[in-house]
């Protein structure tokens, strides 16, 4: 069923690759607008000036976008275990995340940029303000989801906390947290791209945008191309491993 | 020795209190096999949680061998009603659970698969538990617990889910285990007949909230063809009038 199920994925992902060029060849046949470069010529320049142009550029935008994941992970799954398994923090710290959770985080921007400055921290701070809500609330509903039953046999053998942790809230959760970053992942990428177009000379978000300002479109498509293959890739990545460790399901 | 004295529990939901044990009063001998029998809801498996150290809620006093409860010092082979699998663990690692948290071992030893081998589970070793038969998933949790190698165990409704066939074997082989290794065991059934066959004592619980009405010494406990003999037919008949009349 599984092998089903990714396969026909792997069939819609080649089609809708196959249908963009397609609509896209056809928009700049029509149009010739400089604006609107063929598929085929976008692709050529990528390849020329892959390695020496834009390489140090994605490596950039795939750390910051990596080191958010990494950093929302790291904060938010413990976060939410720990309000899924006492309810007494459950109780001081849910009103706090969802009063915040529905506030539009890119208009946090300027307050970020004013405390953190426009380096790195910013731009960090950025991905994980948008990533990590999802990750705590899923976290903390993947642990209260847990049957009591399944606590009962732990306990009955005398279980530690760290045991309980290991053997149950991890498994448990794990495919669930995944998930959730996976969502997350489409609006992180855009956020990205958004806080690499300041205070920065590196990350396919300056790239695309100098490009721009330098009026060439076939490097600026080409960043485009990139930035959303960065972003596939991502997605895909997780996707498969969250369909490796949840095959109990 | 299992001492439980004056053991009243109460479930609280809302602003309500539902007795569901009232004035438990037994004692169980180490290496003795207590059936526990009554009509569904009287409080078996809360008597069973009492025991295992799941529920703590309680009044009265419940001792092992002169100790209070206490999973984490003492070794209790627990099978749950629902099993209590872990549906993220294959069959192998949830056989392994109850000696991974014990004694931290990781691979089964020759005992664990002898024990796997008889349940005849041993064929499906990487099959998770919503890849088994209700049948299956219980052979997985018998297996939990015998691998164990617990000083107690405590059986809910272990062979509910198999056919008659099996009810039997599997009955015959836990009778071997227990035979082997002397462990103390509370039963709990519905079935009269496994209470016979199984328990050198029957305890017979009332109707909700459970109190228990007689503690029957089984005069057939472990008589060769047991099943043919007037003995069973006459212990059945007085089972049934003293279930009857709670
Ligand atoms: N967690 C619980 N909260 C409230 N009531 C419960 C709970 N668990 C069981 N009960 C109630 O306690 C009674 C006894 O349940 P149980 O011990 O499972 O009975 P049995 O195993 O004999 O069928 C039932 O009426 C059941 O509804
Ligand atoms: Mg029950």
């Amino acid at each position: 069923m599984i092998k089903v199920s990714s396969d026909k994925k792997w069939q819609g992902a080649l089609y809708s690759l196959v249908l963009v060029i397609v609509i896209w060849q056809a928009l700049s046949w029509l149009l010739k607008l400089p604006i609107i470069p063929s598929p085929f010529a976008v692709l050529i320049n990528i390849i020329q000036i892959f390695a020496a142009k834009m390489e140090i550029h994605l490596l950039y935008s795939l750390g910051r976008i990596m080191g958010g994941i990494a950093l929302s992970i790291l904060l938010g799954v413990p976060l939410g275990f720990l309000m899924g398994y006492f309810n007494r923090v459950d109780k001081v710290l849910s009103p706090l995340v969802y009063f915040t959770y529905p506030v539009p985080k890119i208009a946090l921007l300027p307050i970020i940029m004013l405390l953190f400055g426009l380096g790195e921290a910013s731009k960090l701070i950025m991905i994980v303000l948008i990533i990590i809500f999802q990750i705590i609330i899923t976290s903390r509903d993947a642990v209260k989801g847990i049957p009591q039953e399944i606590f009962r046999s732990l306990q009955s053998l005398g279980a530690s906390r760290l045991q309980v942790f290991k053997e149950v809230i991890i498994p448990a959760s794990l495919a669930d947290v995944l998930t959730a970053t996976r969502l997350a992942l489409g609006t992180a990428v855009s956020i990205l791209f958004f806080t690499e177009t300041f205070g920065t000379q590196y990350g396919m978000g300056y790239f695309i945008m100098d490009a721009w300002m330098r009026v060439n479109y076939l490097d600026m498509y080409a960043g485009i191309v990139i930035l959303s293959l960065m972003g596939f890739c991502l997605f895909t990545v997780i996707d498969i491993t969250e369909r490796h460790i949840s095959s109990w399901r | 020795m299992i001492e439980i004295k004056d053991l009243v529990v109460k479930y609280r939901r809302k602003n309500e209190e539902t007795p569901v044990l009232d004035n438990i009063n037994i004692n169980i001998g180490t290496g003795d096999i207590y059936t526990f029998i009554g009509p569904s809801g009287c409080g078996k498996s809360t008597l069973l949680h009492v025991l295992s150290g799941i529920l703590k809620d309680y009044t009265g006093s419940v001792r092992i061998d002169g100790h209070a409860i206490d999973p984490k010092t003492q070794r209790i082979g627990l099978i749950l009603q629902n099993y209590g699998l872990l549906p993220w663990k294959n069959v192998y690692h949830n056989t392994m659970l109850g000696v991974k948290i014990k004694n931290d071992q990781q691979v089964l030893d020759e005992y664990g698969r002898y024990i796997l081998q008889q349940l005849g589970i041993d064929s499906l070793l990487d099959r998770f538990p919503k890849e088994l038969s209700g049948g299956q998933q219980q052979r997985v949790a018998i297996a939990r617990a015998f691998i164990l190698k617990p000083d107690l165990l405590l059986m809910d409704e272990p062979f509910s889910a198999l056919d008659a066939i099996s009810r039997e074997e599997l009955q015959d082989l836990f009778l071997k285990i227990w035979k082997e290794n002397n462990v103390t065991t509370a039963f709990v059934t519905h079935s009269v007949d496994e209470a016979l066959y199984l328990g050198s004592k029957i305890v017979v619980f009332s109707s909700a909230p459970g109190r228990i009405l007689e503690v029957v010494d089984n005069s057939c406990f472990q008589l060769d063809n047991l099943r043919f003999r007037d003995e069973y037919y006459d212990m059945c008949m007085n089972l049934r009038k003293i279930l009857d009349k709670g």
